[in-house]
């Protein structure tokens, strides 16, 4: 029987509406009781954290990770990516399945869940929408949600052909599952490596015009509506956008909802916060696809979260190996670290500079997120809820180090850069996982 | 609508500061035009022309048995010959590494070759490279000065100045150093392949420091818009006639079959459009240089007889490239030697 008590925080919960001092009762592995600050009786066998000035909330929710295994545990593995998430105040993060091999079956999906991976916070696995992410021939959707998959994607790739986006939709609604689209026209994209405009233009380099996104999500968009229409709106199929990167996929997004379809979206924080400018010292640490954009984009994404169309920061966490990352810029992979920074990124810049509510930016980063890919008890702290906390200083300034980081990989393009909100404990289904010094 | 009015207020807040064209770590390296200031362009010409005229013997003591490695994964013939020769001027011993003769050919990463030939003990590398950006990660990764012989389509610097060198000549003669100034009321058309050419992005950022104007001509596949906008003094006229009537310079380019990736270009078409050839030439700009960086196709972006012709300077380009380049070889083993240390360890 563990118990934990977290005495006299400020207990921010958007989804329940809680933004006051309490005591929160963690019993075995579930929210137990929640109190008015200094009401709570002091159990003999708890576990008591003092919060006294700090901010509790429900552990933050990560609904686009590539945590690299099985195949590419040089990078990431499973263990060591869930430390970095821990660290960084996640208590759930969603696996992208384009690992090696990728994840089309429920053994893989259960192989990613098995205790002996040793995951610091619960990883929900993300199926491939096709097999292989090729494109083509879909999964078993049936069998890999029962597996526990909460959403299909070809993350790293888009579903392209018009026919297989259809059929992705439709079996994935059927199923009850999710569609996230990598929104890229590959057939614009071809070697390139940076957003298209004057910069990729001085820097000799190849560049994806916003169209090949945004033409994708319009596409995507236009594919579920007419679904929508053949089911006379029955069945609403869920269409999410990952990693968000240009204003008129904003827009699109947007119009797609006011037209009353489920459609969602993520944002990163290299999104709202980089431009195409920070590819100048062609620092690989700057490539990741989608490319960081205009500036116009890049305070579309803003606009967009300050908003409300926005519905989710999701960090697209994607290590790799130094050695990957040393190399010539087009030849470099895609991607970078995110697990860590996010939170402070987010509490600098959303809330402390522009000005979002504090209770934004943490549904931004739990609730929404949760309420997204269905997953139930978390992102809460209601009675019942799973125990999955992360205790913070909301004040706290700290700089972040990449050397520093849990993740295997210390590919960040913001090595050094002040963060807001130091994280001291998170909590996952009543354990401490991460405590902060 | 209150949350329009909210929007409108809300751009005008912080954003994280943009980061500003990186200088190199070693005062000595030269990897785009973008850090050559005025200043450093005028002490690179007057150090060519010094040594251009120095006693060869005294001048091959300067950088006696120091090691310079010329690291080429493409092929050519008069850059890496002149940038030899221009070491080799100056006493410094070279060796050639190119990626048919390798373990490039292996695949040893560029870092990895890089640090070896540290540990042989060259002094500073000149690179050759397909991969726009490659001088950033070698010179990051060696803390060596780099001299960039020319990366992807991204610049080719030395190339800039030598072609720099060659205009004072014939329009500004006497003239050994440059201000902002000196090339005010100049106008250059470089006409062609200027999307995939390195040679245009050096020239067409270097020229304007001094005070030329560069207009940029070509069909859209080869010259997006977008191109005016790198930076000051650009202009884009499709027109070829109308461009050469401006102008006192013409620099023609290759087409650069090798970076289309797919593009398709009709031949007959762009001859048409804006091949250099005689008539042309004595219609549009009887007065004009006429240069091209090599290597030339006769019969495509200009004819045999324009090539060869009495305005043509392709050749002195070539004279100037030695002097240019043992200018910018001396400049990267003695410049700023302390200052390229302070970097160093500020970056670490
Ligand atoms: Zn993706």
């Amino acid at each position: 029987m563990s118990v934990i008590l977290i005495k006299g925080g400020h207990l921010i919960d958007p989804a329940a509406g809680v933004d006051g001092l309490r005591d929160v009762v963690l019993r075995d592995g579930r929210v137990a009781e929640i109190m008015a600050a200094g009401k709570a009786k002091v159990e003999a066998d708890a576990q008591v954290i003092d919060a006294k000035g700090l901010t509790v909330a429900p552990g933050l929710v990560d609904i686009h990770v590539h945590l690299r295994e099985p195949g590419q545990g040089h990078k990431e593995t499973i263990a060591t990516g869930t430390a970095a998430a821990a660290a960084g105040g996640f208590t759930s993060v969603a696996a992208m399945p384009n690992t090696v091999p990728t994840n089309d079956s429920p053994e893989i999906t259960r192989w990613i869940q098995a205790p002996e991976r040793k995951a610091s916070v619960r990883v929900f696995p993300i199926g491939a929408a096709t097999r292989g992410l090729k494109g083509e021939v879909l999964n078993d959707y049936a069998a890999l949600k029962a597996a526990g998959v909460v959403a299909v994607t070809d993350d790293g790739h888009p579903i392209l052909k018009d026919s297989t986006m259809r059929e992705v939709l439709k079996n994935a609604t059927r199923n009850g599952l999710s569609v996230i689209q990598h929104a890229e026209d590959t057939r614009l994209t071809g070697g390139c490596s940076m957003n298209a405009g004057v910069t990729a233009f001085r820097l000799g380099l190849r560049g994806m015009p916003p169209e090949a996104e945004y033409g994708l999500v319009e596409r995507d968009i236009r594919l579920l509506s007419e679904l929508t229409r053949e089911v006379n709106g029955s069945k609403v199929g869920h269409l999410h956008v990952a990693h968000t990167s240009t204003a008129q996929a904003i827009a699109a997004v947007s119009q797609a909802r006011r037209n009353g379809l489920r459609v969602t979206c993520e944002v990163a924080p290299h999104h709202f916060l980089l431009t195409e400018e920070h590819v100048r010292a062609y620092n690989t640490n700057a490539k990741m696809n989608p490319p960081l954009r205009s500036i116009a984009d890049r305070d579309a994404m803003i606009q967009g979260i300050l908003d409300g169309v926005v519905d989710a920061i999701a960090t697209d966490h994607a290590p790799h190996a130094a050695h990957e990352k040393e190399v010539e810029f087009e030849r470099a992979p895609n991607g970078i670290t995110g697990l860590e920074s996010a939170l402070g990124l987010s509490l600098r810049w959303l809330h402390h500079e522009w000005k979002l509510p504090l209770g934004r930016v943490l549904s931004l980063l739990s609730a929404q997120p949760a309420a997204l890919l269905g997953l139930k008890g978390r992102g809460t702290l209601t009675v019942g809820s799973f125990a999955d906390v992360v205790v913070f200083d909301p004040k706290a300034e700290w700089v972040f180090r990449a050397k520093d980081s849990r993740s295997k990989s210390k590919n960040t393009p913001f090595d050094g850069w002040t963060m807001q909100g130091k994280v001291w404990w998170t909590i996952s289904e009543g354990r401490v996982v991460f405590k902060g010094v | 609508m209150p949350l329009i009015a909210a929007s409108a207020a809300r751009r005008s807040v912080v954003r994280p500061a943009l980061t500003a064209f990186p200088e190199p770590y070693s005062a000595g390296s030269v990897m785009s035009v973008h850090s050559l200031t005025v200043e450093r362009v005028s002490a690179i010409l007057a150090l060519a022309t010094q040594l251009e005229n120095e006693d060869p013997l005294k001048r091959a003591t300067r950088l006696a048995k120091r090691r310079i490695a010329l690291l080429f994964y493409e092929s050519s013939t008069r850059t890496r010959t002149s940038f030899e020769l221009a070491a080799k001027g100056l006493g410094a011993d070279t060796t050639l590494v190119s990626s048919l003769s390798s373990s490039i050919e292996k695949g040893e990463t560029l870092k990895d070759t890089g640090l070896t030939l540290k540990a042989l003990g060259a002094e500073a590398i000149i690179l050759r490279h397909p991969s726009s950006g490659s001088p950033w990660l070698l010179e990051r990764e060696t803390g060596l000065p780099v001299l960039n012989a020319g990366d992807g389509m991204h610049e080719h610097p030395s190339q800039a100045l030598l072609d720099l060198r060659t205009i004072l000549a014939h329009l500004r003669p006497g003239v050994e150093t440059a201000t902002a100034e000196t090339l005010a009321g100049v106008t250059v058309t470089i006409v062609g392949d200027i999307l995939h050419s390195r040679v245009a992005r050096s020239n067409m950022l270097l020229l304007p420091k001094l005070g030329a104007r560069v207009i940029l001509c070509g069909p859209p596949q080869l010259l997006p818009a977008v191109a005016a906008e790198a930076g000051p003094g650009l202009e884009i006229e499709r027109d070829m006639a109308a461009a050469m009537k401006q102008s006192q310079v013409v620099m023609m380019l290759r087409i650069q079959a090798e970076r289309l990736a797919g593009l398709q270009l009709d031949l007959e078409e762009y001859k048409s459009s804006y091949q250099l050839n005689e008539a042309r030439l004595a219609e549009y700009a009887p007065g004009a240089l006429v240069m091209h960086p090599g290597p030339i196709i006769r019969g495509l972006e200009l004819t045999g007889e324009v090539a060869d012709g009495p305005q043509s300077v392709i050749l002195e380009q070539v004279h100037h490239g030695v002097a240019i380049r043992m200018a910018l070889v001396e400049r990267a083993l003695t410049a700023g030697s302390a200052a390229a240390c302070d970097a160093m360890g500020g970056r670490q």
